[in-house]
């Protein structure tokens, strides 16, 4: 097959959007990083796995690559003894903490790679424990090491101090800790040590029967679930090489907009709170509480939880709801207009929003800014535009961007986004109202091992998922899941928003982005 | 600031008005409040520390602070301290890498120091279950006074355990 310009050995996966996978040697590894680093492509994920079995497979380490086409999944098989791989750092800045996971997770380690600090492994568990190893035992659990100093970057000069920041924050927000190295009240540099909330997800999910994984993967990230499920579906829906109906699709489709609508009207309400606008967040928490209730009503969950589920979604909704879902986006639509007039019209509102935390386009695409704050910096993707997957292939979504990448930016792409998603959920709801029939079909999973993946364009930004499945000899079993949120790229991008403004500035910035700690920790 | 303060008047009438739960919600906020003050005679102070959630409880215990609930009315105030907090609300299973700083946040708690657990997975460590990352339910690692289940609880549900706690505490006092 020829994708991107390589002539690859691979095969097409059974997705809805368009996935390859193929397996490659050091060198193509090495050449494929280069080439679509040079074309404008993007690092995605990565990820190792231990595919041994007795005598037999190996540990692999893999790449998922953005290229025009669609998604490239890249396999390299390690040598057994040495278990290193050429370093992907070199073109796709958002691979070290990549590569520092996999590192600790399986021992897999990128040549040359300078920084290899542990990232998830915070010395809570024994030492050269690797758990998501074949042969990774508990026994030996109960002599956990001293937790760690992490060697942070010291900054020394005149007048240079330090302020720690974490893990339990001064809010109702997710553990991780901040090192801010200031002079005065500047920030001259921020680094993050994240990955307090790894709770061992992706091994979770061998240990869970198949069919309950998807509920697992609703808790990756709470705020996400639906774009979680989805991708996660998605992805076992590709193993079963299954399509789902039509109505499903829309109905999910829905979902996802719905999610996308509530954590926006949650961070503008929030944003207004960081900038001292107590007026907002009462506005718009009060948006957001009848926005939930009404999901609550719909679909049975608040946030949405366990509502698609494989092969399809949970339930369907009847005209009357359709109905009340629909004067709902009316009545939101207009207060949101209001609340974005006064928004843009208060002067000491724009003035702690505009320049601050900014990422100029260069130096995003240069990092790898993805997702709600890659658009905010002219990096023009979104998934439901660029690989339009069903039901969005009939929706026509239009895209928001921003070129300012400072938190005006990113309140400005949240507010476009709210009313077109608003617009795509009268248009769902109408196509509803046409087509009737089932809401879920029976999933057939294969005797044999396959491969599956998920990719999603949730609220904060692509989601991916990835599936293993051994169905040989009697087996059932998921051998691999990977989940990967769009807070690793954004992550690393956040500590340089920060340089050059006040430390007061940080939480404003920070939620500007507003990334999972959950969703990134596993 | 006309646009604002109209805002403003709109919405509290509205609100005043809103239809179904909220009045149910409003009731059910007199009786905790009232149930508070007489327990308690003061304000109760938290601390939320999230031990390794999914981040669902914090959407939830957030929604506290929106309007319909509007927690600070009824006299409760989330607080950025440990050392000024009277109860501690805690959730996920607890990461094997926040078992420390957990631990730490309740030694530096004083008296009452009343713990909540919110959710399935601060209740019984729920789908991530114990591991070599997860010590599982929140009573594993430091005392629970109650345990509110859930994947989230509803805020409300999350209120009636926070209350729950305040009055076992008195009633362990008296």
């Amino acid at each position: 097959m020829l994708i991107s310009g390589f002539s690859l050995d691979g095969e097409r996966l059974p997705s809805p959007l368009p996935i390859w996978r193929a397996t490659v040697r050091a060198e193509t590894w090495q050449v494929i990083a280069r080439g679509v680093a040079r074309e404008n492509g993007r690092l995605l994920s990565l990820w190792a796995s231990d595919r041994r079995r007795g005598a037999a497979g190996q540990l692999v380490v893999s790449a998922a690559y953005v290229v025009r086409e669609g998604l490239l999944w890249i396999d390299l098989p390690l040598a057994e003894r040495a278990a290193t791989y050429p370093d992907l750092l070199p073109c796709f800045p958002a691979a070290g903490r990549l590569q520092r996971a996999a590192a600790d997770l399986l021992g897999v380690v990128a040549e040359d790679a300078a920084d290899r600090r542990p990232w998830l492994d915070h010395g809570a568990w024994p030492k050269g424990y690797l758990p998501l190893r074949r042969d990774a035992s508990e026994k030996s659990l109960g002599a956990a090491r001293e937790v760690t100093d992490y060697p942070f970057v010291r900054v020394e000069g005149d007048g240079v101090h330090e302020i720690p920041v974490g893990p339990v924050h001064a809010g109702i927000i997710e553990p991780g800790h901040f090192r801010f190295s200031v002079v005065g009240e500047k920030v001259l540099r921020l680094e993050q040590r994240l990955g307090y909330k790894h709770k061992g997800i992706e091994r979770r999910f061998g240990e869970l029967p198949p069919d309950e994984g998807y509920r697992l993967a609703g808790r990756v990230s709470g705020d996400s679930t639906v774009a979680y499920a989805w991708a996660w579906c998605m992805a076992l829906e590709s193993v079963a090489g299954c399509e789902i109906a039509r109505r499903a699709c829309w109905l999910r489709a829905l979902l996802l907009e719905r999610e996308r609508v509530a954590n926006h009207l949650g961070d503008l309400g929030a944003l207004g709170n960081d900038a001292a606008f107590a007026f907002g967040l009462a506005q718009f928490s009060r948006l957001r509480e009848d926005w939930l209730r009404l999901s609550k009503e719909a679909f049975g969950h608040r946030l949405l939880m366990d509502c698609i589920v494989p092969g399809g979604v949970a339930s369907d909704v009847d005209r009357a709801v359709a109905d009340r879902l629909a004067r709902q986006c009316d009545t939101i639509e207009r207060a949101v207009q209001v609340l974005r007039q006064v928004y843009d019209e208060h002067s000491g509102l724009q003035d702690r929003f505009m320049t601050t935390g900014r990422v100029l386009p260069e130096l995003a695409a240069r990092l790898g800014l993805s997702g709600l704050a890659g658009r905010a910096s002219g990096q023009a993707a979104d998934l439901r535009c660029d690989q339009p997957w069903a039901p969005y292939d009939q929706l026509a979504v239009n895209i928001a961007t921003q070129t300012g990448g400072d938190v005006a930016a990113r309140v400005a792409v949240r507010f476009d986004e709210i009313f077109e998603s608003l617009r795509l959920i009268r248009a769902i709801l109408s196509r509803l109202g046409e087509s009737g029939g089932a809401v879920c079909t029976d999933l057939r999973l294969p005797a044999r091992a396959a491969f599956g993946a998920g990719w999603v364009e949730g609220w904060r930004g692509e989601v991916f998922v990835v599936l293993e499945w051994d169905g040989e000899s009697g087996a059932h079993v998921i051998r691999r899941c990977h989940c990967h949120d769009p807070s690793w790229q954004n992550w690393p991008v956040l500590e340089h928003a920060v340089i050059g403004n006040i430390v007061p500035d940080f939480p404003l910035i920070n939620k500007s982005f507003n990334l999972s700690y959950a969703g990134h920790d596993l | 600031m006309w646009r604002i303060l109209g805002q403003i008047t709109g919405n509290g009438i509205r609100s005043e008005a809103a239809p179904e739960f909220s009045d149910e919600l409003r009731l059910e906020g007199e009786r905790i409040q009232h149930a508070l003050l007489a327990i308690l005679g003061q304000a109760l102070t938290i601390r939320q520390v999230d031990a390794g959630s999914c981040n669902g409880c914090e959407l939830e215990i957030n929604a506290l602070n929106n309007p319909y609930y509007n927690i600070e009315g009824l006299g409760i105030k989330f607080v950025a301290s440990p050392r000024h907090a009277d109860l501690l609300l805690v959730t996920g299973p607890v990461a094997r890498n926040m078992e420390l700083a957990l631990r730490r946040t309740y030694d530096a708690t004083p008296g009452p120091k009343l713990v909540v657990a919110v959710g399935d997975c601060g209740c019984d460590g729920g789908l991530f279950g114990e591991s070599y990352a997860s010590c599982g339910r929140v009573a594993n690692v430091i005392p629970v006074d109650v345990a509110v289940a859930g994947c989230p609880p509803e805020p409300i549900e999350i209120l009636r355990g926070i209350l729950t706690a305040v009055r076992r505490c008195r009633a362990g006092s008296a």
